[in-house]
C-alpha cells in the first residue's frame, strides 16, 4: 500500500500544476478560469501574480517531488535499509532558512513600487496639485451613487450630475475616484481594472487607473453589507473622451428635465 | 475510587450498584478530572463539527444551484420562500458557519480537546494546575453553545455580518436582519468562548511550566506540548482585546455608544444617533485577536503532527529545537501582521508596507517547519497507517496553504485577490486540509489511549482516502475562482456578467463538498464501533516513546500507576543505544544493561 500513498501524495503536486496551467491557457472546459481581461494601462498585478505564481510553484512541485521520493523509498514494507539516525542537521537547516529569506526580501522590495504606483502615487495636475477626482463613488445599501462635479469641478454644487450603478470614464486618461460610503462598508471592485477598495463610511478615499479599452464592465461590491450585497451591481463604461463628454452632457439634460418636470408635479 | 490492574486498565473498585447517581455526576459530568474534560470538549465540538458541516452544505447548495429548492430540508426550513435559500438565510449560513467552525471547533478541539486529554500526561503530571478551573473551561463553553444555537431561532435566524462581524452593519440594528437579537447573541456567545479560552490558557501555561515530571526539561517536552504551551500563550496575550472589542460593540448596540459608528450615517432612511467612531478601530482590534487566532488554530496540530510522524517514521524529529523556535517565531511575529487582512479596508497604505513585509517574514519559520518535518521522512521505515497518512497529508496541504499566503502578503495582488475565493482556498487548504486533517490524524493516534481499544484500520483509511479526494476537489478549484476575482460572501455570484460562466465549477466543488461531509460516516461508524468494540490496545500499541503511552489505556484518576521520570527526549526512535527501535521517556538508560551502573536521573 505505501507506493499507493506515494503515488496519491504524488497526485497533488501533478494534478495542481495541470489546473493552473489549463486555466491560465483557457482550455476547454475551463475557458475564462483566469483573470478577467485587463482594460487598464497597468500591468503590474497581474505581472506580480505571476512572478510570485512561478516561485511558489517551483517550491511547491519541489517539496512534493520531495515528500513523494521519501515516501516511496522509505516505505517500511520495502525498504530495509538502516534508519538514518539524526537529530537534525546545521547546515541544511541554515540552508533551507537562508534561501527563502532572500527569495522572500527579492519579493518584499520587488512588490514595493507596484503598491506604492496603486496607492501613494496619486496621479498630479501639470502644477503638481494632485489630480482632482472625476467623479465621486459613493455606496449605499444596495446600489452605487456616482456623484460628477459638473462644471464647476467642485463637488456639492447645483450641477451635479447623479447617477446610480452608472459610471463613464474616458478611455486613455488617468482616472481618480473618490469613494465613500453612506451607510456600512462597502468594497467597490472592479475585476476588469485589477482595482478594489473597501468602501468606509465617514472616510474619503481615492483610487486612479486608466482605462485603454471600450467597453462595459461590472461593478462588484465586494465587501459583506447585508442580505442584498449579491445585488448591489454596477457598470462602468470605458469609451472615448468625446463619447464620455458626450454622455456627460446627455445625461446631465436628462436629469435637468427630470427635475424641471418633478417640480412642475409638485 | 479507581486503581489501576497491571495490565493497564483501570478498574473501579466498586461494584456498579453503589455507584451512585451523585457519584456518575462527578464522575462524568462535572469531573474535575482532565482526561474526562478533554474528552467532553471532543464530543461535543465533534457535534458542531457535524453541524458546521452541514451549514457548509448549505452555502455550496446555493453557489451550484442558486435559488432552486434545497432538497428535504427546504420545504421545512423555508416553506414561505417556497423551498428557497433567502439571501437573507444565506448570509447568516456563511456567517453562522465560519463561527462554529472557528469557534466551537477548531480552536476548542486543539486547547480544549486535546490540550485537556494530553498536557497532563504527557508531561507526567497528575492532572492540570487547577482542576476546578479547568471544569469551568468546559461548563462556560454550554452558554456558548446555547448563545450561538439559540440565535439561529430569534428573530433574523442567526447573526448574519460575518464572522469577523464589521461594524457598523454588526453594530447598527437597523442594517441587517439578523442585526437583532442574533447578534447580541453572537457577541455574548464570543465572550463565553473567550472566558473557556482564557480559563483554558492559563490552566495550560501554569501545568507545563509547574508540573513536569523529574527529568522533564522543557526542551525535552514533545512538540505537541510546546504547540499548547505556545498557543496559550497566545491566548492570554491577544484574547483581552477581542474581549474588550465585543463588550465595546455590544455597548454600541446595547447602549447607543459609538465607538465604531460614524457621524452622520444614515441606514435605511433613518440617520444614526450615536457617531463620532471608526469602524477601522474594529478591524485593528479584531484581527489584532483573530491573526494570532489563526495560530492558536494551528500550531497545536504542528506539534501533534511532528508526534506522530516521528513515531511513524521511526526517527528522531529533524531539529528538534529550530521547530521549538520556529513555533515561537511564528507566534511572535503573529501579533505584527494583522494589518495584512486590512490591506484594501482603507487604512494608510504605507502602514501597508509594514505589515506587507512583517507577514512576509512568517513565511521563513514556516519554510523551516516544513522542510524539518521532510527531513524528519527522509531516511526512515514509514509505516503508513491512518493517522500517518492524516500527519502526512497535513505536511502536503499546509505547503499549498502557506505559499497562496504569499500572493496575498504581496499587497498589490492582495488588491485583486482579496474577498474572493482565493482567500477562501487559502484559509481552507490551512484550516481544513491542516488543522482539520491533524485533528483526524490526533483522534486516531491517541483513541487508544482515550478508550482502551484500537480503530479499525482498513475503515480509517477509506475514511482518508475520502476525505483527502474531496477536499482537494473542494478547495483547489477556489483558487482557479480567486483568480476570476469570484467573490466571497454573496448569495448570487452569478448576477454579474463577470462570474456567470463560473456556475459549472461552482457545481463541481458542491458535488466534492457533499460527497465530503458524506464519507465522514465511515468515522462516525469507526469512532462509536472501536470505542465499545474495538481490540483491546495495551499501553502502547504504537511502541511510541511519549510518557503518556507509559500510563494505562485508559489511564485511571491520577493518570500514572508510577512515578514517572524523564531520562530524555520523546523522539528516539532508532536509537542505537536499545535493540529496539523505540526508546520510551521514562526507561532509565541501559537498562538492558552494558553496565552495572545504577539508572541515575541525567538532566540535561
Ligand atoms: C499558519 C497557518 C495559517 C492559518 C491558520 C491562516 C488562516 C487564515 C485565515 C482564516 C484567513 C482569512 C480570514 C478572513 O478574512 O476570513 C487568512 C488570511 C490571510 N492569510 Fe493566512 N493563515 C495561515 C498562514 C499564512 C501564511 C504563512 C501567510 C503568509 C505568508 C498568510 C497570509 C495571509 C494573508 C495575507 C491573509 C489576508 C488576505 C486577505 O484577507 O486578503 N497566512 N489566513
Ligand atoms: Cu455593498
Ligand atoms: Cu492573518
Amino acid at each position: 500500500m505505501g507506493r499507493f500513498w506515494s503515488l496519491l501524495f504524488l497526485s497533488v503536486p501533478i494534478l495542481g500544476v495541470i489546473t493552473f496551467v489549463w486555466s491560465a491557457m483557457g482550455l476547454y472546459p475551463l475557458e475564462r478560469h483566469w483573470f478577467p481581461e485587463l482594460v487598464v494601462a497597468d500591468s503590474n498585478i497581474d505581472h506580480l501574480f505571476y512572478v510570485i505564481l512561478a516561485m511558489t510553484g517551483i517550491v511547491f512541485i519541489g517539496t512534493g517531488l520531495a515528500m513523494f521520493w521519501f515516501l516511496w523509498k522509505y516505505d517500511d514494507k520495502k525498504y530495509d535499509g538502516p534508519v538514518w539516525y539524526s537529530h537534525g542537521s546545521h547546515m541544511l537547516e541554515i540552508i533551507w532558512s537562508v534561501i527563502p529569506a532572500v527569495l522572500i526580501l527579492f519579493l518584499a522590495i520587488y512588490q514595493m513600487d507596484a503598491w506604492a504606483g496603486a496607492r501613494m502615487r496619486r496621479p498630479m495636475l501639470e502644477n503638481g496639485q494632485p489630480k482632482p477626482a472625476m467623479a465621486r463613488v459613493i455606496g449605499r445599501q444596495f446600489e452605487w451613487k456616482i456623484q460628477y462635479p459638473g462644471n464647476d469641478k467642485k463637488f456639492d454644487t447645483p450641477d451635479d450630475l447623479y447617477t446610480t450603478n452608472d459610471l463613464h470614464v474616458p478611455r486613455d486618461e488617468e482616472v481618480v475616484l473618490e469613494i465613500t460610503s453612506e451607510d456600512v462598508l462597502h468594497s467597490f471592485f472592479l475585476p476588469n481594472f485589477r482595482e478594489k477598495q473597501d468602501v468606509v463610511p465617514g472616510m474619503k478615499q481615492f483610487i486612479w487607473f486608466k482605462p485603454v479599452k471600450d467597453g462595459k464592465y461590472d461593478i462588484v461590491c465586494a465587501e459583506l453589507c447585508g442580505w442584498g450585497h449579491y445585488k448591489m451591481k454596477g457598470q462602468i463604461t470605458v469609451e472615448s473622451a468625446s463619447d464620455y463628454r458626450a454622455w456627460l452632457e446627455k445625461a446631465y439634460n436628462e436629469q435637468e428635465l427630470s427635475e424641471y418636470s418633478l417640480a412642475e408635479a409638485e | 475510587m479507581s486503581s489501576i490492574t497491571a495490565d493497564g486498565q483501570a478498574t473501579h473498585a466498586h461494584t456498579s450498584g453503589e455507584f451512585g447517581v451523585g457519584e456518575f455526576i462527578s464522575t462524568y459530568v462535572f469531573s474535575r478530572d482532565h482526561k474526562v474534560i478533554g474528552l467532553q470538549f471532543l464530543f461535543s465540538t465533534l457535534l458542531w463539527f457535524l453541524i458546521g458541516g452541514l451549514l457548509a452544505i448549505g452555502i455550496r447548495w446555493q453557489l451550484a444551484w442558486p435559488w432552486s429548492d434545497m432538497p428535504v430540508i427546504g420545504p421545512m426550513l423555508f416553506s414561505a420562500e417556497g423551498g428557497q435559500i433567502s439571501p437573507e438565510f444565506y448570509t447568516m449560513l456563511f456567517t453562522m458557519h465560519a463561527t462554529v467552525m472557528t469557534f466551537l471547533v477548531i480552536i476548542p478541539i486543539l486547547a480544549g480537546a486535546f490540550g485537556n486529554y494530553l498536557i497532563p500526561l504527557m508531561i507526567g503530571a497528575d492532572d492540570m494546575a487547577f482542576p476546578t478551573l479547568n471544569m469551568l473551561s468546559y461548563w462556560v463553553m454550554w452558554p456558548a453553545f446555547l448563545f450561538f444555537g439559540g440565535s439561529f431561532f430569534v428573530a433574523g435566524n442567526g447573526a448574519s455580518s460575518g464572522w469577523t462581524s464589521y461594524p457598523p452593519l454588526s453594530s447598527v440594528t437597523e442594517a441587517a436582519p439578523g442585526s437583532g437579537l442574533a447578534q447580541t447573541m453572537w457577541l455574548i456567545a464570543l465572550t463565553c468562548v473567550g472566558i473557556s479560552s482564557m480559563m483554558g490558557s492559563v490552566n495550560y501555561m501554569t501545568t507545563i511550566i509547574q508540573m513536569r515530571a523529574p527529568g522533564m526539561t522543557m526542551m525535552r517536552l514533545p512538540m505537541t506540548i510546546w504547540g499548547m504551551f505556545i498557543t496559550a500563550l497566545l491566548q492570554a496575550f491577544a484574547l483581552p482585546v477581542l474581549t474588550a472589542a465585543g463588550f465595546m460593540q455590544l455597548a454600541d448596540r446595547v447602549f447607543g455608544t459609538g465607538f465604531f459608528v460614524p457621524e452622520g450615517l444614515i441606514v435605511n432612511n433613518s440617520e444614526m444617533v450615536a457617531g463620532g467612531g471608526q469602524p477601522l478601530l474594529w478591524q485593528h482590534l479584531f484581527w489584532f485577536y483573530s491573526h494570532p487566532a489563526v495560530y492558536i488554530m494551528i500550531l497545536p496540530a504542528m506539534g501533534m503532527v511532528s508526534d506522530i510522524l516521528s513515531c511513524f517514521a521511526r526517527k528522531p524529529l529533524f531539529g528538534y529545537k529550530p521547530m521549538v523556535y520556529a513555533i515561537c517565531g511564528i507566534a511572535g511575529l503573529g501579533f505584527i501582521v494583522w494589518g495584512h487582512h486590512m490591506f484594501v479596508s482603507g487604512m494608510n497604505p504605507g502602514l501597508g508596507m509594514t505589515f506587507m513585509v512583517a507577514t512576509m517574514m512568517i513565511a521563513l519559520p514556516s519554510a523551516v517547519k516544513t522542510f524539518n518535518w521532510l527531513g524528519t521522512i527522509y531516511g526512515g521505515k514509514i509505516s503508513f497507517t491512518t493517522p500517518m497518512l492524516f500527519a502526512l497529508s497535513f505536511v502536503l496541504m499546509f505547503v499549498i496553504g502557506g505559499l497562496s499566503g504569499i500572493f496575498m502578503a504581496a499587497t498589490p495582488v492582495d488588491i485583486f485577490i482579496h474577498d474572493t475565493y482565493f482567500i477562501v482556498a487559502h484559509f481552507h487548504y490551512v484550516l481544513f486540509g491542516g488543522t482539520a486533517m491533524a485533528v483526524f490524524g490526533a483522534i486516531y493516534f491517541w483513541f487508544p489511549k482515550m478508550f482502551g481499544r484500537m480503530m479499525n484500520e482498513p475503515l480509517g483509511k477509506i475514511h482518508f482516502l475520502l476525505t483527502f479526494l474531496f477536499m482537494n476537489g473542494t478547495f483547489f478549484t477556489m483558487h482557479i475562482l480567486g483568480a476570476v476575482g469570484f467573490p466571497r460572501r454573496l448569495a448570487d455570484p452569478y448576477h454579474y456578467e463577470t462570474f456567470r460562466h463560473l456556475l459549472p465549477m461552482n457545481q463541481f466543488m458542491t458535488i466534492c463538498a457533499i460527497l465530503m461531509v458524506a464519507c465522514q460516516i465511515f468515522f462516525i461508524v469507526n469512532f462509536f464501533y472501536s470505542i465499545f468494540f474495538g481490540p483491546k490496545a495495551g499501553r502502547n500499541p504504537w511502541h511510541a516513546n511519549g510518557l503518556e503511552w507509559q500510563a494505562p489505556s485508559p489511564p485511571g484518576h491520577g493518570n500514572f500507576d508510577f512515578q514517572p521520570i524523564v531520562y530524555r527526549g520523546p523522539y528516539e526512535y532508532g536509537s542505537p543505544e536499545v535493540d529496539e527501535d523505540y526508546y520510551p521517556q521514562t526507561q532509565p538508560p541501559n537498562e538492558r544493561g552494558d553496565t552495572d551502573e545504577p539508572a541515575t536521573m541525567v538532566n540535561h
